[in-house]
């Protein structure tokens, strides 16, 4: 493999690995309050519709980004309504909203635009662009470091550069702030924030709030900047390997960057089936390296590397004790 | 059991039929959806055309998971439905279950063979079809490298690309055919996303031309190709309009003709194994106010000249069903 190919095979990675990690950060918050969150695909689903048919309707692309998120958001009040104030099951409330999402998705894009469940293609205005960083050009001849920062880092819409940034931005505000503190408590423990005298629902709120902003801004990148339009069900399960990363790092920020960085190569190389049988002369099937990332999380979860243990608190629901 | 439903659905049906004077169409359309821009949308074309045509009425079921199936049918043949259509491979194991049960219905099944008294298969030559726009890739590529994306690794998808990689290789022998299928699960006739990377990966390799046989995970393919200035080739419907001046051709499969063909003939039609070629107007490929700048008249006379020679038998391209295997590419 040589050093352009790599790059290549580093780009598509990062390409696949954002709308993983902007899912990946919004379970992060989610799950570090103490909801678990298996909606997180369907979310994404209806951000993708929204943001693209308003960005068609429209023809501006930041308006088809707040529809989005709004319509997540929107997504994530239901669940926190269901688990949080009627202490319903998370795990079924999270079910729900994904066939929800599924077929509500579709349904109105039909009634909406009548072309069968997705959104008219999308130009101009309407789409995220690629943006150039300053001197990509003028570095490019360098060499090594001139692909690295001209096919690597530029050249990615802004919504790539927005979910790197809130890596740190989630580990300043979990490990550097109060709210994160508090949020990291009441997964934890919520019966000892609640006798700090903080609202244990209000915290809970809030993080699944977060988790409804992110996960929209992740399905407005699937649809607006990847993509020029919606298709049915075109999140294609990237909630659940966003998920499965989640468990693999561990509910940490920046390992839950390293492992959507992983699985995002993984796929990014089951893209390129000549170049694994270039490096190890044997073909390997394209399966195999679409499983692995599943395989992986098994091996974690099984606790053969480390062991995965999620928030003492997570799933069950908070009962103020009388 | 079964021969108690038999009876009721029997007695059913006749009910159906006896206070409707003539029993209207019905199609089933699979999991891509009536809309597809490809398959299903083929098949709702034809239909709406012997709509327009005749005045009659059909009616139509989309599928919205697998489950559905047995169901549809059954209530389609029940509720006094004849032809029922159906478009999609899927429904084969299904309909050889279905079929007997309703003796009197005449059933359709359009890519798949189902061996019963009463259904009329037809399966197409596509490989015939992806050996025109095979060559027609190897003619406008500059570079020598095409490539081909399909959807769910199927069989029926390996026909598509063996016909194309042999089209490729009759024009160019020194060609280079890069083929990725998009998954294995039916996921992959709806992931564009990962149609538009592999698309990209292929560009990577040097690809200048790309033919989607992927459902809706081509929309992707085609909107990169257009966004990366390389040709893409459509599938099924033609989807020249899509990226105009951007989309060299079409693979036409004209599922409207075989639909159209079912419900003109009108309830017990004759059923069998029907094939539809190059020969007779089943498949070919797409030339449009959208695509005429691309395709040059030698282009166009080496692709008409081949389609001759394989309607009249003098050139065989290889079926890759046939011996699950190809000649020009491996998998």
């Amino acid at each position: 493999m040589d050093f352009l190919t790599l790059i290549q095979v580093l780009d598509s990675t990062v390409r696949l690995a954002t709308p993983l990690l902007l899912a990946c950060l919004a379970g992060l918050f989610s799950e570090r309050a103490g909801i678990f969150d298996i909606g997180l695909e369907g979310k994404m689903l209806v951000a993708a519709m929204f943001s693209a048919a308003i960005a068609y309707t429209s023809g501006s692309v930041w308006l088809g980004l707040l529809a989005g998120i709004a319509s997540s958001m929107l997504l994530s009040g239901l669940h926190g309504l269901a688990s949080i104030t009627f202490r319903g099951n998370q795990l079924i409330s999270g079910v729900a909203i994904n066939f929800l999402a599924a077929g509500m998705t579709v349904l109105v894009a039909q009634s909406w635009f009548g072309q069968g469940g997705r959104t008219p293609s999308l130009f101009g205005g309407a789409r995220f662009e690629p943006i150039t960083l300053p001197f990509a050009d003028s570095i490019e001849p360098v060499p090594f470091i001139g692909p690295i920062y001209s096919e690597l880092l530029s050249g990615h819409s802004i919504l790539v550069y927005v979910a790197l940034f809130c890596v740190p931005a989630t580990w300043w505000i979990l490990y550097r702030t109060r709210f994160g503190l508090r949020l990291r408590a009441v997964g934890e423990n919520p019966a000892a924030v609640d006798t700090a005298g903080i609202s244990v629902i209000g915290l809970r709120y809030a993080a699944v709030c977060i988790c409804g902003v992110l996960c929209g801004i992740a399905g407005a990148y699937l649809s607006t900047a990847l993509q020029a339009g919606f298709v049915k069900d075109m999140t294609a399960g990237r909630g659940f390997i966003a998920l499965a990363a989640l468990i693999f790092a561990k509910w940490r920020p920046w390992y839950a960057l390293a492992a959507c960085m992983l699985f995002g190569f993984l796929q990014a190389l089951a893209l390129r089936p000549d170049l694994i049988e270039g490096l190890i002369g044997i073909p390997v099937q394209v399966q195999l390296l679409d499983a692995l990332p599943y395989v992986l999380t098994v091996v974690i979860l099984a606790g053969f590397v480390g062991k995965a243990i999620p928030p003492r608190a997570g799933g069950e629901p908070y009962v103020k004790e009388r | 059991m079964t021969l108690m439903r038999a009876l009721l659905g029997a007695a059913a049906a006749t009910a159906m039929t006896a206070s409707t004077a003539m029993a209207d169409p019905a199609i089933v359309f699979d999991l891509g959806g009536k809309f597809d821009k490809s398959f299903n949308e083929a098949a709702f074309g034809g239909a709406t055309r012997w709509a327009e045509e005749t005045g009659g009425k059909f009616r139509e079921i989309e599928m919205q998971s697998e489950a559905q199936r047995e169901q549809a049918l059954r209530r389609l043949a029940e509720s006094g439905s004849n032809p029922v259509v159906m478009t999609g491979f899927a429904f084969g194991n299904v309909l050889s279950e279905v079929a007997p049960d309703y003796p009197d219905t005449s059933f359709v099944i359009i890519d798949m063979v189902v061996d019963q008294p009463n259904v009329r298969s037809v399966v197409f030559n596509e490989h015939e079809g992806s050996f025109l726009v095979g060559m027609m890739a190897a003619m406008a590529s500059e570079s020598g490298t095409v490539g081909f994306i399909g959807g769910m690794d199927i069989p029926l998808i390996r026909k598509f690309a063996c016909g194309y990689a042999q089209g490729v290789k009759s024009v160019n022998p020194d060609a280079t055919i890069i083929a990725n299928m998009t998954g294995t699960t039916p996921a992959a006739w709806n992931d564009p996303v990962k149609g538009s990377e592999l698309t990209k990966a292929q560009i990577g390799q040097g690809a200048d031309v790309v033919y989607a046989a992927a459902g809706g995970t081509g929309v992707g393919v085609l909107q990169t190709a257009a966004d990366e200035n390389i040709l893409s080739i459509g599938v099924d419907s033609n989807q020249n309009y899509l990226h105009p001046g951007q989309v060299l051709t079409s693979m036409l499969k004209r599922v409207d003709n075989a639909v159209y063909n079912a419900f003109t003939d009108g309830p017990g039609l004759e059923t069998g194994f029907r094939v539809m070629g190059l020969s007779n107007g089943g498949v070919g490929y797409a030339l449009d106010e959208f695509n005429a700048e691309l395709v040059s008249a030698e282009m166009q006379a080496a692709v008409d000249e081949a389609s001759g020679k394989i309607a009249s038998g003098d050139m065989m391209v290889h079926d890759y069903t046939s011996d699950d295997s190809c000649p020009a590419l491996t998998f």
